[in-house]
């Protein structure tokens, strides 16, 4: 279980506007590059102090890999980091103003309270 | 000494820029009530004529991150640039250039040190629609420099609710013992109840109205007995997911003062979450 590597996938990138796009179009492939190349950068500092220990579990690849949001949730993923690159990605599909946000919601009705704990 | 020449709590609502902006068929039917209530709450800042501005908010993941994550941060910097490329992308927030107010950085900062709140600082930090907002609601101007202050309401642990009240209440004390002749606003956003990113969001209302209007009441009259009785970390959740921004709500009564009931008060009950907007005016009471 990293809570946080996924965080941190989702973290950056969604700051990056080419990678917001690659992810949409190509989320299996952005997965296991950001996996092999990115998860263990450390972004504060140069890339040859890196990190050595950072990689998802199997659910946790499969979620990302599949734009799978309501397994994010469930995996206890930042509810806001994942919103706001799945509205990045998706929001361009609808027509109607909110119309994904309120899918996003829709797909996520059957979690009840207390919901997955998002703590890192 | 300085003046507390306002103390301003609000929500912060991303999608006000864009809904006050927009025109003809972009225009959402609540535009124009919430630009007359926008309007309103703008001139109690502008007749309390400030000179500088306290600015509490909190950092949206976007400079502030889980290898590094600081409870709560004093800017000290000449200027702050502002807003990010993700909230260009999803709220048309423009980007801003903000001159800061060293001296009162510094000053609250070994002040508060001193006080018993372990402050960190920035002398880059990048600044977020959490303090932005309430400067294209309340000051679009953008002129007076400004002091931020970011607490952590996003990133569990968390501290506890009562730490937020302390740091307003220590906030409020300094600013007032500064020796200096400025007139000095603190304002601060924060949330009513809040849901994103799960099943409850972008509803036709906040998602729990009760939580509302009861966190009004206890805002409007200071009710920190109440709020701090009835506001855990633990029960900031049932309201909605992203209800912890109600503890800088939290912070600004505690800025307030105790018991004291705000000079103005107003709301708004928009889709998604209710807007809500309050103002002391300290020096009324002296």
């Amino acid at each position: 279980m990293s809570k946080y590597l996924v965080n941190k996938f989702l973290f950056t990138v969604d700051r990056d506007p080419e990678l917001v796009e690659r992810y949409r179009a190509d989320p299996g492939g952005t997965v296991d590059w950001w996996e092999a190349e990115r998860a263990n950068v450390i972004l504060n500092l140069p890339t040859g102090e890196r990190s050595t220990w950072l990689t998802f579990t199997e659910e946790e690849r499969q979620a990302l890999a599949t734009h799978d949001y309501p397994k994010l949730f469930e995996l206890g993923a930042h509810n806001f980091l994942t919103l706001t690159l799945f509205i990045a990605m998706f929001e361009r599909d609808y027509d109607e103003p909110l119309g994904f946000q309120l899918e996003y919601a829709r797909r996520l009705s059957h979690f009840a309270l207390p919901y997955p704990d998002i703590s890192t | 000494m300085a003046t507390v020449a306002a103390v301003i709590a609000s929500t912060h609502h991303p999608f006000y820029y864009r809904a006050s902006t927009s025109t003809s068929a972009g225009r959402p039917p609540f535009a124009d009530e919430w630009v007359a209530k926008i309007d309103a709450f703008r001139e109690t800042l502008t007749r309390a004529r400030p000179d500088v501005l306290v600015m509490v908010g909190s950092d949206h993941f976007h400079q502030l991150w889980l290898d590094n994550m600081p409870q709560f941060l004093v800017g000290k910097a000449p200027f702050y640039d502002a807003n990010y490329y993700n909230e260009e992308r999803e709220f048309g927030l423009p980007r801003m250039f903000l001159r800061g107010n060293e001296e009162l950085s510094a000053y609250l900062l070994r002040e508060g040190l001193d006080a018993g709140f372990d402050l960190a600082f920035s002398n880059e930090l990048r600044i977020d629609h959490s303090v932005t907002c309430p400067l294209i609601t309340l000051r679009p101007e953008a002129d007076l420099p400004i002091v931020p202050i970011y607490t952590n309401i996003f990133a569990p642990p968390l501290p506890q609710p009562r730490r937020f009240v302390e740091l307003g209440k220590i906030i409020r004390q300094l600013v007032e013992a500064w020796p200096s002749e400025l007139r000095v606003a603190i304002i601060g956003t924060g949330h009513l109840s809040l849901e994103l990113g799960g099943p409850r969001q972008f509803g036709s209302h906040g998602p729990d109205p009760e939580f509302d209007r009861k966190a009004v009441e206890w805002i409007a009259s200071g009710d920190l007995k109440s709020a701090l009785a009835e506001v855990s970390l633990d029960s900031l959740w049932l309201p909605g997911n992203a209800t912890h921004g109600f503890m800088d709500f939290m912070l600004m009564m505690g800025v307030a003062g105790e018991n004291v009931a705000a000079d103005y008060v107003d709301s708004l009950d928009l889709f998604h979450t209710m807007e809500a907007y309050f103002t002391w005016y300290p020096e009324a009471s002296r």
